[in-house]
């Protein structure tokens, strides 16, 4: 880890299960305010994480939101049990979507998640294995004495 | 504009009372699609306009930091979604007009779009 | 007030090659919800969505609607263009908002 290590922890997330969407991304957002982290940076986490935690719940069996924050950054890795991604610079792009239409019926889906989290890291990293899983990983520097803009 | 004014625009009912009441309200965003609100930045006072009611609208309304949500054409959210909205402090408005027709009111009386300028 | 009006008036731009522009607007429906779109939108009116997959085409065939605008910029896919097409269903795009699309459309047809 950079930096100094401030807190960290973990979240469970459970495939399919709509009720508990952005509960995790929600708690850790309250986590970061109360660290007293820049609010932008916070809004950002919470931005990729919920995207992140959403990917889980619409695609994956189950997966865990580790976070750790230091005095230089936020890094939080969600790894998941699920199909994994067989092409991931596909799902890199704007638009492209494999949520079946019933996800879409639920405001999801539209295709904008993984760019979503990309848009809001200083640093973003996809890894996969199909039929394994994926795991993400989401770094946002902080900067002392102002807002690190989004990389 | 206040939100007791966006009510009267779109003839619309207060169904949870939330957050700070003299709230200023300068934009508006309409979406169905919770990405599109997480994918640019909202102006400080924007509302929601949607019709999609699950819990989830309350949850990225909250990232967003939205200040109310609009549920258009009399749709109800369950009660479980009001109570994350209050846990939350997000107001929740209801109006029997359309998308359309409550966008083009708040636009005709000088509401914005909630999308920030540089993207 | 028909679709060609209401693209040059909002500065939309046409994707389909093919599809009636002359075509009278008769109001306008916003979702993005396809069931949403079924039970609510009536024919003649142009549909506004971020939506970009191909159903959209199916369902303003469904519901005869003048024609869609996707908002944000979003770009069609290329599977929905050509159904659009072979359903006569023109698609345009508007770099705006769904709030100012909706918004200027509005005073446009003097709702």
């Amino acid at each position: 880890m950079s930096g100094k290590k401030v807190r960290e922890g973990s979240f469970h997330l459970v495939g399919g299960d709509f009720t508990k969407a952005g509960v995790a991304s929600s708690e850790l957002k309250s986590i970061l305010s109360g660290l007293g982290i820049d609010m932008k940076l916070v809004r950002r986490a919470a931005i990729a994480t919920f995207e992140a935690e959403m990917n889980v719940i619409i695609h994956a069996t189950a997966g865990m939101m580790h976070y750790a924050v230091s005095d230089e950054q936020i890094r939080v890795v969600i790894d998941d049990m699920g199909p994994g991604i067989p092409d991931i610079d596909l799902a890199m792009q704007e638009g492209y979507s494999t949520a079946p239409d019933w996800v879409r019926e639920m405001g999801w889906g539209a295709g904008i998640g993984l760019p979503n989290m990309k848009k809001n890291s200083d640093e973003f990293k996809v890894d996969s294995v199909v039929g394994e899983g994926t795991t993400v990983e989401i770094i946002i520097k902080i900067k002392e004495g102002k807002a690190g803009e989004p990389g | 504009m206040k939100i007791k004014r966006v009510l009267e625009l779109l003839n619309a009912e207060m169904i949870l009372e939330a957050g700070d009441p003299d709230v200023e309200i300068q934009a508006a965003c309409s979406s169905d699609l919770m990405s599109d609100l997480l994918c640019f930045a909202a102006k400080p006072g924007s509302v929601l306009i949607t019709g999609l009611i699950n819990p989830q609208v309350v949850r990225t309304a909250e990232i967003a930091e939205l200040k109310a949500i609009i549920f258009v054409l009399k749709k109800r959210p369950d009660k479980d979604t009001i109570a994350l909205a209050k846990a939350k402090g997000i107001p929740l408005i209801v109006t029997p007009l359309s998308r359309f027709t409550s966008c083009g009111r708040l636009y005709v009386e000088g509401l914005e779009s909630c999308t920030e300028e540089a993207k | 007030m028909n679709l060609g009006d209401v693209v040059q008036k909002l500065s939309l731009e046409v994707r389909t090659s093919k599809g009636d522009l002359s075509r009278e607007v008769t109001g306008c429906y916003i979702s993005d919800l396809l069931s949403d779109v079924m039970a609510h939108a009536q024919e003649g009116e142009v549909w506004i969505t971020l939506q970009t997959h191909p159903n959209i085409a199916a369902v303003a065939v469904l519901r005869n609607l003048a024609g869609i605008i996707i908002s944000n910029d979003r770009s069609p896919e290329a599977d929905t263009l050509k159904k659009a097409e072979e359903e006569g269903i023109p698609i345009a795009v508007s770099a705006e908002s769904t709030f100012d699309v909706g918004g200027k459309l509005y005073q446009l047809l003097k709702c």
